[in-house]
């Protein structure tokens, strides 16, 4: 084992390269591109033995990462947010083919506005695609949980495809520094892949994404791929155990951070995560019983986990990197339907929209949501979701227009 | 054609190994065209589908098919032949395919995926010289769906999308040509009407590695409008009257596999359907109908 400086990138293309990975079909995109492109050195440099290409799409990249899966090989691909919207219709398709590839998405905002930075719109709106989902908050982890994904999406009672997702920019291009471990020692966590019969073969005919007349059967379909992909709740935190005796780096599909006895509780996912256990730390010293607790698991959604973890908490803060307009934060939704109806659920169920497009929560605002919590607990009323502006934000972009407007109107024109 | 398995009709193949008893309907062009490819490609095939009129052949729990078969999406059916194909070549190299176990590894799509939203991944594919073979059943429309006009519509033909009195306003797109100036390996047109010209062209195609294309004209009873028992006929028409003419690509070169000596004036074919009735009734449309016949034979005095 070795440990190096590496971004979150470098950490996904070195977890690929241990899973030994057959086959990679690619699409360059900001900020996932330095994944495809240290794979490709490797493969250039015979560093690493694995068949590359090039895609004119992420929906027909998609599309071959799927196909190459079902003929019988480990298959490895990566995107981001447009791209990742563009391979929709495909990540459906392939989760239907129960195809155990592994699919990393770097987190960006989506257009429009487009940008090209993180918030967790993109791998939210493929929230119901089928996909099992694996949310990282360093690089650390996201190294590990590529192998950790592919066994669980090789495990027999699982067998759908995983998606591990790391936050762009704070995590794609930050170097921390990260343990890799041996090939010898990923090898023995992660033997060959084995298609079982589920492959391609002259001589063994095989249908597959076959199609279905009536939605008795439709259902039935839908009902193994969800059943199987609750299932692999169990397969992670059995995998994460393995992986915490042969490397010492244990993981759950909920990290609970200082919230036993907490009685204010963040909920949030992905790299941000960790500027909240720094806010949880400083606010421990000043003596207040706060927590974090962070999904790592999406999907299948660590329902009963949260629910232990929560029962009894006074109230919680659901820290969401995303916005679903018309309604407010996706996570704000998961949370209330795993409490709800329980004995002991926290009376206060907070929301805060932050950190869109690269937008930073600063500590402060950590300890402003902490003191609005708190305040409600008092009162017993759960205040209005917050997006979180600062008036300083505001007094920027306003300076922005009257800028542009006087620029425009110097050259003559209408303002 | 000196060089091929199949001379004269009784040649080809008596063993028919496409299943019987599929959703298509009566009559339909593609289904005799995708029974004689079958016939001569065999069994050890992986069909990737893209969305159209075929993706019925496979309903859960039945299949026509002997070999494989993986529905993709209806724009995506290339790129799905590059994994199954780089999978099953990876596997070689790793000696873990037996040589009884390699697949051709084949593309099913209709007009409608064909000419609109699979060229790009086609392209692609062609870029990548993909060793696969494209089956393109053209009825001229987006025939699963009710025949609204696609790109791949005739001048003038009334389609669910274009019922007036003009009928479709464009012109069939030259795929051949598109694929062509790919420069892939193969590239031919085909009726089930001329199952010899087929299935020399299939031998041809199953002979070469690389992107290859079998374009076939597909004559489609309830799109066309016209009874199923006038399929075969309606084939021999497009030939003879030069409106679908049979060629292939090879090395950079097209060649005419059937040159009609004395072609038959196009509306012959034309008045065979009703998706033309309105250039014959309540009285004839002389200009439309020359326009498509002067098209015809500009392209054949090229040729010759």
């Amino acid at each position: 084992m070795k440990r190096r400086l590496l971004t979150g990138n470098g950490a996904a293309a070195w977890g690929a390269r241990l899973a030994r990975i057959d086959y990679l079909p690619a699409f360059p995109i900001t900020p996932q591109t330095e994944i495809i492109e240290t794979i490709s050195n490797w493969i250039d440099a015979r560093e690493m033995e694995c068949r590359m290409v090039t895609l004119e799409s992420e929906h027909s990249m998609l599309t071959a990462a799927g196909s190459s899966a079902v003929t019988g090989v480990r298959v490895f691909t990566a995107t981001s947010s447009q791209g990742l919207l563009y391979g929709a219709e495909m990540l459906y398709t392939v989760a239907g083919w129960r195809v155990p590839l592994v699919l990393v998405n770097v987190s960006r905002g989506l257009s429009s506005p487009i940008t090209l930075e993180p918030d967790h719109n993109d791998v939210l709106a493929m929230r119901d695609c089928g996909f099992l989902q694996i949310h990282c908050a360093t690089c650390q982890e996201v190294l590990d949980n590529l192998l950790i994904a592919y066994r669980l999406a090789e495990h027999p009672t699982v067998r759908l495809p995983v998606l591990v997702n790391l936050d762009g920019f704070y995590l794609s291009f930050t170097r921390e520094p990260v343990q890799i471990p041996s090939q010898a020692d990923a090898d023995r966590f992660l033997p060959p892949f084995d298609a079982g019969t589920i492959r391609f073969r002259g001589g063994e005919p095989l249908s597959e994404g076959v199609a279905v007349l009536d939605g008795s059967t439709y259902s039935y379909f839908r009902y193994q791929a969800h059943l199987a992909s609750l299932q692999g709740f169990a397969v992670y935190e059995e995998l994460g155990r393995e992986f915490g005796d042969l490397f010492g780096r244990a993981y759950s599909a909920l990290e609970c951070y200082r919230s036993d006895n907490a009685e204010i509780v963040f909920v949030m996912i992905g790299c941000f995560a960790t500027k909240a256990k720094e806010a949880v730390d400083r606010l421990r010293e000043a003596g207040e019983k706060v927590g974090l607790l962070r999904p790592r698991l999406l999907r299948p959604f660590p329902t009963a986990a949260l629910r232990k973890a929560l029962t009894g908490k006074k109230g919680v803060a659901v820290i969401d990197q995303n916005l679903s307009p018309g309604k407010g934060g996706i996570l704000l939704g998961e949370l209330a339907s795993v409490l709800y109806g329980i004995p002991e659920a926290p009376p206060v169920l907070a929301s805060f929209i932050g950190g869109l497009g690269g937008r930073d929560i600063s500590s402060e605002e950590f300890f402003e949501i902490h003191k609005v919590v708190q305040k409600a607990v008092a009162t017993g009323v759960t205040p209005e979701p917050q997006l979180l502006y600062t008036e300083e934000e505001l007094r920027a972009l306003r300076k922005m227009q009257s800028v542009a407007r006087a620029v425009r109107s110097n050259q003559g024109g209408e303002i | 054609m000196s060089d091929t398995e199949y001379q004269r009709l009784k040649d080809l193949p008596v063993r028919h190994i496409l299943g019987t008893g599929t959703p298509m309907c009566a009559g339909c062009g593609g289904l005799a065209t995708l029974h004689q490819v079958c016939d001569i490609l065999g069994e050890k095939c992986v069909i990737v589908n893209a969305a159209g009129c075929m993706t019925l052949l496979s309903v859960y729990p039945s299949t026509p098919f002997r070999g494989s078969w993986l529905y993709t999406a209806m724009a995506s059916a290339p790129a799905g032949a590059q994994g199954v194909r780089d999978a099953l070549d990876i596997l070689k190299k790793k000696g873990q395919l037996r040589p009884e176990e390699e697949l051709e590894v084949v593309v099913l799509g209709g007009d409608g995926s064909a000419n609109g939203m699979g060229l790009s991944a086609t392209s692609g594919a062609m870029d990548r010289k993909l060793d696969f073979l494209y089956l393109c059943y053209d009825n001229e429309g987006y025939g699963n769906t009710g025949q609204q006009y696609s790109a791949a519509t005739p001048h003038a033909a009334r389609t669910a999308t274009s019922k007036g009195s003009p009928g479709y306003p464009g012109y069939k797109k030259d795929l051949f040509s598109i694929w062509a100036a790919h420069r892939p390996s193969y590239v031919a047109t085909v009726v089930a009407a001329d199952p010899l010209d087929l299935a020399r062209k299939i031998e041809r195609a199953r002979g070469l590695s690389g992107p290859r294309l079998i374009l076939a004209l597909s004559p489609c009873p309830t799109g066309w409008d016209y009874e199923p028992s006038a399929t075969m006929e309606i084939g021999k028409l497009a030939v003879q009257t030069g409106i679908w003419p049979l060629k292939e690509y090879v090395d950079g070169r097209v060649t005419h596999t059937k040159i009609p000596r004395s072609r038959l004036p196009v509306r012959e074919y034309l008045k065979t359907q009703g998706r033309f009735s309105h250039l014959f009734t309540p009285q004839e449309n002389n200009e439309i109908i020359r326009e498509i016949q002067d098209r015809i034979d500009r392209y054949w005095q090229d040729v010759e």
